[in-house]
C-alpha cells in the first residue's frame, strides 16, 4: 500500500509538471507577452517600448529558465533596466540596485511564493485560498445533496428493472441530465426567484452566500449542478444495480431465504456501488470546471469566477496558479477514488 | 429434528410450468410427476433444454417474471408450495428447501465473506446469534472437509479454488439442515477428479443429514452413482422413470436407449461397435410435434399412432415403480442387438509425421504486478520435457485436468506461443520456435484446430459458407471464387451438413452444427495435424456421439494424425489409439489406449480412472478420492509433481518422491510412466474398472 502510495504521488507530481509547463508556455506565448506590456504600461507603446518593458520585467528570459524561476529551482532574476531602475523577480524595485541583506534569492512556487495576480492586485496564494474555500463550500453542498439523492435514485431504480418506479425514476433522470446547468439555472431563477411566477421563494444572486450561506441564496446554484450530476450518476447507478440485481448470487441469496430488503442492501448494493464509485469520484474535477457556468450565473466569486476573470485578462501567474490546484485536486480524488475501489471490490487488492 | 413428518418429502404431480413471451406461452415442463421419499436421493436426467431446470426453480417458486405453474401441484411435506404465501415460502427457503448450484463462483457474493455468506442462513431462519453462526458455520465447513476453516470463514470467494468453492455452496445448503436438497448440476463446472471428491462427499452428508436429494445431471454415470431413483426427460416431459437398476438395466423408453447407445461404455470401440447417435435435432419448445414428443427421432416410430395425441405415463407391468411414455413399450425387443451398421476396418498407423522432443514452455510472471519488472519474476513451468510422436491416421488422446498445460501444448504447437527449449519436429522440420505469423501457408494449413466451445469461436456477422471460403483463402486453395466455392460444398458434404447452410448465419445453427463448421474449417486446407481441444464437452451427449464419429470418419478417409485434448476418459478409450496423461505440465505415463487403461498404472492415471463415472451397472469400480486441489504452477511441489496427493508415496523408500522428478521409464511396447515406485508394486496394482460377469 505504501509503494502503490509512492508511486501514485510520484505519477501526481510528474503530471502537474507537465501542464503547468504547457500552461506556462501558451500565457507566455509573445502576443500574449505584448498585451500583458500594453496593459500594464501604455496602451499605446511602441513595439521597441514594448521590448524593453518585456526585457526589464524578466519576459524575455529563454523559457524553460523562466519556468525554473517560477517553479523556485533557478535564482529568481536581477535585471537592471534601461530605464535605470533595478528590479529583482523576489523583492520587486530594488532602490539602490543590490538586494538587501537576507533577502531570498529563490522564490517560486516551491518556496510558497505564488507570485502576484495583476488583475486582482493581490498575492495568488491568497486569492486561490479564500475563492477555493468559497469553492470548497459549494461543491459541499452539492455533494451532499447530489451523492446520496443519485444512489438512491438509482438504487430504487435498479433493484425492480422494467417496474413502474424504475421507469418514473429512469425518467426524471433522464430529463435533468440532458438539460444543461445555464437552461436550468436560468429556469429555475425565473421560477423561483423572480416575480413572473410570483414564487419568490429563493434569492437569484449567491453574492450574500460567500459570506452567509443560507437556506435562501444557496439552493438555487447548489440545485443547479447537483441536479444535473444527479441524473447521470442515477443512471450509472440504475444499470450497475439491474445488473447484479439478476446475477447468480443474488438467486442464492433469495433461496437462502433472505428477504428482498435485506438482499438489496447487504448483498447487492455494495456490488452495485463499485461502477457508479468511479464516476462519482471524477465529478470531483468536473464540478472545479462545471462551476464556471454556475458562479458566474449566480455571481459566486468562487474559484471558476476566478479562472474566468484570469483567463480572460491573461493574469499569467493566477492562471498559473489556478491551474496547479485543478491539477492537484483531479489527481488526489482519482487517488482516493482508486483506494475506495480497491475497499469496495475484494478481487482487486494493490499490494 | 423439526417434525415428525413421515410421508413424501417432495410430491410433483402432473405439473406444468410455461414461459410466456410476447409472442406465445412457451410451455417448458409438461404433465411432470415426480416423488421423492425421506432420505431418498432421485436423479432427473436429460438433456439441455428438456426443461429439468426448470422443474427445480418451480419447486422452490422461483420462475422469475415470465415464468408461471399452469398446472399440477408441487406438495412439500404435504402443503402445496403454490399456495404459499411470499413470506411462507421465504421460511421454507433455505431452512427446509436448499439449492445448489452449477456455478459456484457466480453463485456465492463477490464483495461478502463466506463466513458472513454463512452465518446469514441460521440467522435468518432461527435467529441465532452471531456467535451461534458462527460456531454453526465453522461445524459445517469442517463437515464439508475444507482445510482451516475459521481462515476459509474469513476469505472471499475469488480467494478459494473452484472446488473449494462448491463445497462452500453444498455448506452454505447444509447450514440449516434441511429436508430437501436440490442439486442442480453440481459438478459439471469442475475436473473429474474434483467432481469425484464433491460428489462422495455429498453422498456422505446425504447420509449423515438424511436428507432428501433431487439430482439434476446430463450424466448418466453421475446419477448411477448418487441417486436411488432416476427420471429421464425429454423436451419438457418425463418419459421413463424408475430405480436405477430398472432404467439401466430394463428400459423401457426408446429415448432411454437411445441416450445410452451414444454415451461411450467400456467395450465401445470405434471400429467395431461404433456409437449410435440420435439422429435429427432437440424440438424447440413452440415446435414439438403431435403426440410423442420423440417421434420424429425414434426408431420404432409409427404414423398415426405416436403422432395421434397426448400420451400419458404407463406402468410396466410388475413393476409398479417403474412408468414409461410410450405406447409401443410392450411391443419393442428391448434386448434385440444394436443394429451396428458397417464395422469400419482400423487404420494402420503410417510413418511419424509429428514429433515433439524434451519441449519446455515456461512463463515468466512478475511477482509484483504493480512493479512490473523490478520485482523477482517466477516462472511458471507450464509444459516439461515433453516427448512423443504421432503417426499418420493416429489418434493420440492428451488427459489431464485443468492446469496440466495442455492447452499450453496446443498453442505451442499452433504457433500461438513459441517454445522455450526443446523441439517440434513436422516432417523433420523444425517448427518450436516459428510464431504463426512467420509460418508458410502450407504449414498454417497442415496444424490446424478444433475449438472447444464452438459457440464463440464463429464469426457472428458473417455467412457459414462464407467464413469456410475465408479459410480457403488464407490456406490459398483454389485459383478463384468459384472453385473455392465449390470446394466450400465439398468441405459441407464431408462435416454432413445440408448445401444449404452456407447461406445461414451461426446463430441459426445448433451447437453440434456450429462444431461441425469449425471441423470443416480446420479440415479446409487438408490438415493433416488436428488438435481437437475438447471438440465435444460443450455439447450434448447425443450430440457428441455424432460429431465424435464424424471425427472418426474424416480421419479415416484424410488419414489425419488427430490430437485429442480431453478430460473425459469414457470417449478418450472410445476413440483414440494412444494416451498421454499429463499432470501439471508433466507426461507422467504415454501408452496404447489398452495398456494405459490396464494396471500397471501411474497413480495419478489410477485415480482419474476411478473418478470418471460409468453408466453402466455391471461395472465396479474401486474408489480413489484424491485429496486437496491440484498445486499452482507457480509453485509446484519438489519432486514428483503429483507427490501432494499420491496415495502410493508411502511405499517409495527414502522420501525419494519429495526429492527427485522420476525418469521416464519403459515397460515395454512403448508404454512409459514418470514413477518412482517398483516393479513389485507397479505388479500389485488391481484393475480399477471391472466389469462384471453377466
Amino acid at each position: 500500500m505504501a509503494f502503490f502510495l509512492l508511486r501514485r504521488i510520484g505519477t501526481m507530481l510528474l503530471t502537474a509538471l507537465c501542464l503547468t509547463f504547457i500552461v506556462f508556455w501558451l500565457t507566455n506565448l509573445a502576443p500574449n507577452l505584448e498585451k500583458l506590456a500594453k496593459n500594464q504600461g501604455n496602451v499605446r507603446m511602441t513595439d521597441e517600448q514594448v521590448a524593453s518593458f518585456l526585457q526589464d520585467r524578466g519576459y524575455a528570459q529563454p523559457l524553460p529558465l523562466k519556468y525554473a524561476q517560477w517553479l523556485g529551482v533557478a535564482p529568481g532574476w536581477v535585471i537592471e533596466g534601461r530605464d535605470g531602475t533595478t528590479r529583482s523577480r523576489c523583492n520587486g524595485v530594488l532602490e539602490n540596485g543590490v538586494p538587501p541583506e537576507n533577502a531570498r534569492s529563490f522564490c517560486g512556487v516551491l518556496q510558497g511564493d505564488w507570485g502576484y495576480s495583476t488583475v486582482f492586485q493581490d498575492g495568488v496564494g491568497s486569492i486561490i485560498a479564500t475563492r477555493l474555500g468559497l469553492t470548497g463550500k459549494l461543491m459541499f453542498w452539492v455533494m451532499m445533496v447530489m451523492v446520496p439523492g443519485a444512489l438512491i435514485i438509482g438504487v430504487l431504480a435498479g433493484m425492480r428493472e422494467g417496474s413502474r418506479t424504475d421507469r418514473t425514476l429512469s425518467t426524471v433522470s433522464i430529463i435533468t441530465t440532458a438539460t444543461p446547468e445555464y437552461v436550468s439555472g436560468v429556469v429555475f431563477i425565473a421560477v423561483f426567484a423572480s416575480t413572473a411566477f410570483g414564487l419568490r421563494w429563493f434569492n437569484g444572486s449567491a453574492t450574500s452566500a460567500m459570506e452567509d450561506a443560507t437556506f435562501e441564496n444557496f439552493t438555487l446554484p447548489v440545485m443547479t449542478i447537483a441536479l444535473y450530476g444527479m441524473g447521470y450518476i442515477a443512471r450509472m447507478t440504475r444499470a450497475s444495480m439491474a445488473e447484479v440485481m439478476t446475477a447468480q448470487y443474488i438467486r442464492t441469496a433469495r433461496l437462502k431465504g433472505v428477504s428482498f430488503p435485506n438482499i438489496v442492501m447487504k448483498h447487492a448494493l455494495r456490488n452495485a456501488l463499485i461502477a457508479p464509485f468511479t464516476v462519482i469520484m471524477l465529478q470531483f474535477p468536473w464540478l472545479l470546471n462545471g462551476v464556471v457556468i454556475v458562479e458566474t450565473l449566480f455571481n459566486y466569486k468562487g474559484f471558476g469566477w476566478t479562472l474566468v476573470q484570469a483567463a480572460g485578462n491573461n493574469d499569467i501567474e493566477l492562471l498559473l496558479g489556478v491551474s496547479v490546484v485543478s491539477v492537484f485536486v483531479v489527481l488526489i480524488t482519482q487517488l482516493i477514488s482508486d483506494i475506495g475501489y480497491v475497499y469496495l471490490n475484494p478481487r482487486i487488492s494493490v499490494s | 429434528m423439526k417434525d415428525s413428518y413421515d410421508g413424501p418429502i417432495l410430491e410433483i404431480d402432473s405439473l406444468s410450468i410455461s414461459f410466456f413471451t410476447r409472442l406465445r406461452e412457451i410451455p417448458a415442463v409438461m404433465d411432470f410427476s415426480v416423488r421423492v421419499m425421506p432420505g431418498e436421493a432421485v436423479g432427473l436426467v436429460g438433456e439441455s433444454g428438456c426443461g429439468k431446470s426448470t422443474v427445480a426453480l418451480g419447486v422452490m417458486q422461483d420462475l422469475g417474471k415470465n415464468g408461471r405453474i399452469v398446472g399440477g401441484s408441487i406438495k412439500f411435506k404435504g402443503r402445496d408450495l403454490n399456495e404459499m404465501s411470499q413470506e411462507e415460502l421465504r421460511k421454507i427457503r433455505g431452512s427446509e428447501i436448499a439449492m445448489i448450484y452449477q456455478e459456484p463462483m457466480a453463485s456465492l457474493n463477490p464483495a461478502m465473506k463466506i463466513g458472513k455468506q454463512l452465518m446469514e442462513v441460521p440467522m435468518i431462519h432461527r435467529g441465532a446469534s452471531e456467535k451461534d453462526a458462527y460456531d454453526r458455520a465453522l461445524q459445517v465447513v469442517t463437515d464439508v472437509k475444507l482445510p482451516d476453516p475459521a481462515r476459509i470463514l474469513d476469505s472471499y470467494p475469488h480467494q478459494l479454488s473452484g472446488g473449494q468453492q462448491q463445497r462452500i455452496v453444498i455448506a452454505m445448503a447444509l447450514m440449516a439442515e434441511p429436508s430437501l436438497l436440490i442439486l442442480d448440476e453440481p459438478t459439471t463446472a469442475l475436473d473429474v477428479t474434483v467432481e469425484a471428491a464433491v460428489v462422495q462427499l455429498v453422498k456422505e452428508l446425504g447420509q449423515k443429514y438424511g436428507t432428501s436429494m433431487l439430482f439434476i445431471s446430463h450424466n448418466l454415470g453421475l446419477v448411477l452413482e448418487t441417486c436411488d431413483r432416476l427420471c429421464v426427460m425429454y423436451s419438457g416431459e418425463a418419459v421413463e422413470r424408475g430405480s436405477i437398476k430398472d432404467v439401466f438395466d430394463e428400459m423401457q423408453h426408446p429415448y432411454t436407449q437411445a441416450l445410452f447407445r451414444s454415451i461411450p461404455l467400456p467395450g465401445a470401440d470405434k471400429n467395431a461397435r461404433p456409437l449410435r447417435a440420435i439422429p435429427g435435432n432437440f424440438p424447440l419448445p413452440h415446435e414439438r410435434p403431435n403426440g410423442c414428443n420423440f417421434g420424429p427421432r425414434c426408431d420404432y416410430f409409427e404414423a398415426g399412432r405416436c403422432d395421434a395425441g397426448d400420451i400419458k405415463m404407463f406402468d410396466v407391468p410388475g413393476n409398479e415403480h417403474h412408468a414409461t411414455r410410450c405406447l409401443r413399450f410392450q411391443e419393442i425387443d428391448w434386448h434385440a442387438e444394436m443394429d451396428t451398421g458397417h464395422g469400419a476396418e482400423k487404420p494402420e498407423p503410417g510413418r511419424v509425421v509429428l514429433k515433439m522432443d524434451n519441449l519446455k514452455k515456461y512463463y515468466e510472471v512478475a511477482a509484483n504486478a504493480l512493479f512490473g519488472k523490478r520485482g523477482d519474476t517466477k516462472v511458471v513451468k507450464a509444459n516439461e520435457t515433453l516427448s512423443f510422436e504421432a503417426r499418420e491416421s493416429e489418434t493420440l488422446a492428451i488427459v489431464g485436468e485443468s492446469g496440466c498445460g495442455k492447452s499450453t501444448f496446443a498453442k505451442v504447437l499452433m504457433g500461438l506461443e513459441t517454445a522455450t527449449d526443446g523441439q517440434i519436429l513436422l516432417d523433420n522440420r523444425n517448427i518450436e520456435s516459428t510464431p504463426i505469423e512467420a509460418r508458410d501457408t502450407q504449414t498454417v494449413a497442415d496444424v490446424q484446430m478444433v475449438f472447444q466451445n464452438p459457440f464463440d469461436t464463429l464469426n457472428p456477422s458473417m455467412t457459414v459458407g462464407r467464413q469456410i471460403i475465408r479459410a480457403l483463402e488464407v490456406f490459398g486453395v483454389g485459383n478463384n471464387d468459384a472453385e473455392r466455392r465449390e470446394r466450400m460444398l465439398q468441405l459441407l458434404d464431408l462435416v454432413k451438413l445440408p448445401r444449404a447452410f452456407a447461406e445461414r448465419m451461426p446463430r441459426q445453427l445448433s451447437g453440434g452444427q456450429k462444431q461441425r463448421v469449425g471441423i470443416a474449417r480446420a479440415f479446409a486446407g487438408n490438415a493433416r495435424i488436428v488438435v481437437a481441444d475438447e471438440p465435444v464437452s460443450a455439447l450434448d451427449v447425443s450430440v457428441q456421439a455424432a460429431v465424435t464419429d464424424l471425427l472418426m470418419e474424416i480421419q479415416r478417409e484424410q488419414k489425419t494424425t488427430l490430437l485429442f485434448i480431453s478430460h473425459d476418459l469414457s470417449i478418450v478409450r472410445y476413440l483414440s489409439d494412444r494416451v498421454m496423461v499429463m499432470y501439471l505440465g508433466h507426461v507422467v505415463e504415454l501408452g496404447t489406449t489398452d495398456q494405459v487403461f490396464a494396471p500397471p498404472y501411474h497413480p495419478y492415471t489410477e485415480a482419474l480412472l476411478s473418478a470418471v463415472p460409468i453408466a453402466d451397472t455391471r461395472v465396479t469400480k474401486k474408489t480413489i478420492v484424491l485429496e486437496g486441489d491440484i498445486p499452482s504452477a507457480m509453485n509446484p511441489p519438489s519432486g514428483c509433481p503429483f507427490q501432494t496427493r499420491c496415495r502410493w508415496k508411502s511405499q517409495v523408500p527414502g522420501g525419494l518422491c519429495e526429492k527427485d522428478v522420476p525418469p521416464m521409464r519403459q515397460l515395454g511396447g512403448g508404454h512409459q510412466i514418470k514413477c518412482h515406485l517398483s516393479e513389485q508394486h507397479l505388479a500389485s496394482m488391481e484393475p480399477v474398472i471391472q466389469i462384471a460377469a453377466e
